[in-house]
């Protein structure tokens, strides 16, 4: 079996309980991403979603296991994975464009000047951000906006991974619809490998190749894997019109509010902790009768 | 009056209340005697010469207006004109500022990155700090031995303080996002200390450097009334002894003006470096 771009094994997190105990979020935890993949991982509040995403990030270190991208370990943060925080993360004394490009530079130390801030722009138009927005603060921006620059600086870095960090979680609906489809836009022009958390189904159906579904902690569990076999380009106005847009989603949905609560609570005695993969395709069933329609026809 | 912004009707507000407060100082202030009445007794003791009284709006006014119009002449040492002893003060408290901003920042920089140094070094700073800046005084002269590089060390030692706590107290309370931005960039040390937590906490250090720059020049005129020989602290002490209450009330406004205009240029510093969140 041939190893995926990004590769965790056997990730294990324990913390101290305060009462001299440890407590393990997840442990032996063990799956893959294939290069250019969206994926998304959903699960319950406290299972331990945003401790994988910072590991995955650099930013913290996981009690024991490994997080191999390209076939190499990765260990602290690096340009190589680019994060979009939940609460934006934009630095609040530079403009908009000043938020992009600073990362540009650090991503490019030898392009000149003005190529990182053509670049920054151009980014910055792929989110429809143009003009005198661009010079304004954060501050003077919607939250909407804000998560805009935030994406469009961590796609215009060309990371090797993009993590998001719920980032639509503190939008309101209609900006979030409007943000999903811009992002499926850039990253649709991209090769670009996301792994992106998230609590909202609908937009996880909407948004990503697989699914990744995650048992309630302690000892949270990767417990499914869930292909997402709906063709894009997607609509969100389209896709709940597709055979296996319900059959998915009553699948997630069945999976949260019971059999997450189920699977939980049991250590894995050592073993790799690999997501069960699920497929769930209707249209399968009805090419299967395509054949006998056409005999008709004839 | 409707028509008159909100800093017009201030403005205006502050000349009226100005000039009542001149007119009831002038009213307040008796006549001085007439000469001619006085005995010859009264004469040959020294009576007939006018007696030291709070003088009047008018004559520091005019006093005022002598001394701004020729504020640089030098005639001997105990002579010299106004901005002569207030450029000697300024260039003592920038220059006892300065030494203390350059260990201030960043030391405090150093203290705010490490939590293991914020709590070694705090109890001496809490010990240190409350101790007035003229208690160091007689110390100071008999360790340097010269009596105006210990009026610059006694400005270093009061200014030091609210720039090293606030300057800690910044770059400790800078947000974890922000750093964690700076770490996804892969920024180094360095370029992480000058592009992210010295931005963000900017604010918080400008902020201590006022309150130092305050502090720094309500202590120079102490200073400068003991160790003598220049500045507006030694023209003031210098004016009472010779019963000049004119120049006396003169120099103190004069020092209100200065420590004034030092604290709004940190005003404009702090809101260059301001941001919104």
């Amino acid at each position: 079996m041939s190893k995926p771009y990004l590769s965790i094994e056997h990730l294990t997190q324990r913390f101290p309980d305060g009462q001299g105990g440890t407590l393990t979020v997840f442990e032996d935890a063990t799956f893959g991403i294939e290069k250019g993949e969206f994926v998304c991982i959903l699960g319950h509040s406290g299972c331990g979603k945003s401790t994988i995403m910072n590991i995955l990030a650099g930013l913290a270190e996981p009690t024991s296991g490994v997080v191999k991208m390209d076939g190499f370990e990765v260990s602290g943060p690096s340009l190589d994975r680019g994060v979009v925080f939940q609460n934006y993360s934009l630095l609040p004394w530079l403009s908009t464009l000043k938020n992009v490009s600073f990362g540009v530079a650090a991503r490019y130390p030898k392009w000149s000047r003005a190529k990182v801030l053509e670049h920054s722009r151009d980014y910055l138009a792929m989110v429809g951000l143009e003009g005198d927005v661009i010079h304004r603060k954060p501050s003077q921006l919607s939250g909407g906006m804000r998560q805009r620059v935030s994406i469009a600086r961590a796609f215009a870095n060309h990371p090797k991974l993009l993590l998001l960090d719920e980032p639509f979680g503190a939008l309101d609906a209609l900006t979030r619809g409007t943000i999903q489809d811009e992002l499926l836009k850039i990253w649709g022009g991209t090769e670009q490998t996301v792994f992106m958390i998230t609590h909202d189904i609908d937009e996880a159906i909407l948004l990503a190749d697989r699914i990744l579904l995650m048992s309630n902690g302690p000892y949270a569990r990767v417990a499914e894997s869930v292909e997402i076999t709906i063709p894009r380009p997607r609509n969100r106005t389209e896709i709940i019109e597709h055979p296996n847009y319900y059959a998915i989603r009553n699948h997630l949905v069945q999976f949260l509010g019971q059999r997450s609560k189920a699977l939980s609570g049991e250590p894995s005695g050592g073993e790799a902790q690999r997501p069960a993969p699920v497929r769930i395709d209707k249209t399968a069933e009805v090419a299967g009768d395509e054949p006998h329609l056409r005999a008709v026809n004839l | 009056m409707g028509r008159l912004s909100l800093n017009q009707r201030a403005m205006l507000l502050s000349l009226v209340m100005l000039v009542v407060a001149l007119l009831i100082w002038e009213a307040a202030i008796p006549a001085q005697k007439a000469v001619g009445e006085l005995t010859e007794y009264e004469r040959l003791t020294g009576g007939g010469a006018p007696k030291a009284g709070v003088p009047p709006p008018s004559q520091v006014i005019a006093k005022a207006w002598a001394e701004l119009s020729n504020p640089f002449y030098d005639a001997g040492p105990n002579d010299k004109g106004i901005g002569i002893q207030i450029g000697y003060s300024i260039s003592r408290v920038l220059t006892g500022y300065v030494m203390a901003a350059v260990i201030a920042i960043p030391l405090g920089f150093l203290i705010g990155m490490s939590p293991v140094a914020y709590k070694a070094l705090n109890p001496f700073i809490q010990v240190l700090r409350p101790i007035s800046p003229l208690a160091w005084m007689p110390l100071a002269l008999f360790i340097i031995q010269d009596s105006e590089a210990s009026a610059i060390f006694v400005i270093f030692i009061c200014s030091i303080w609210p720039m090293l706590i606030n300057t800690a107290f910044g770059v400790a309370g800078v947000r974890s996002d922000w750093v964690n931005v700076a770490r996804t960039h892969e920024l180094g040390h360095f370029k992480t200390a000058f592009t992210v937590i010295l931005p963000a906490a900017a604010p918080t250090i400008v902020t201590g450097m006022r309150i130092s720059i305050g502090i720094a020049w309500l202590v120079i005129v102490a200073a400068e009334m003991l160790v003598g020989g220049t500045g507006i602290g030694y023209y003031v002490w210098n004016e009472w002894n010779n019963l000049d209450l004119t120049s006396v009330i003169f120099s103190i406004l004069m020092i209100g003006v200065v420590g004034m205009m030092l604290d709004a240029a940190f005003g404009a510093l702090q809101r260059a470096v301001a941001y919104a969140e």
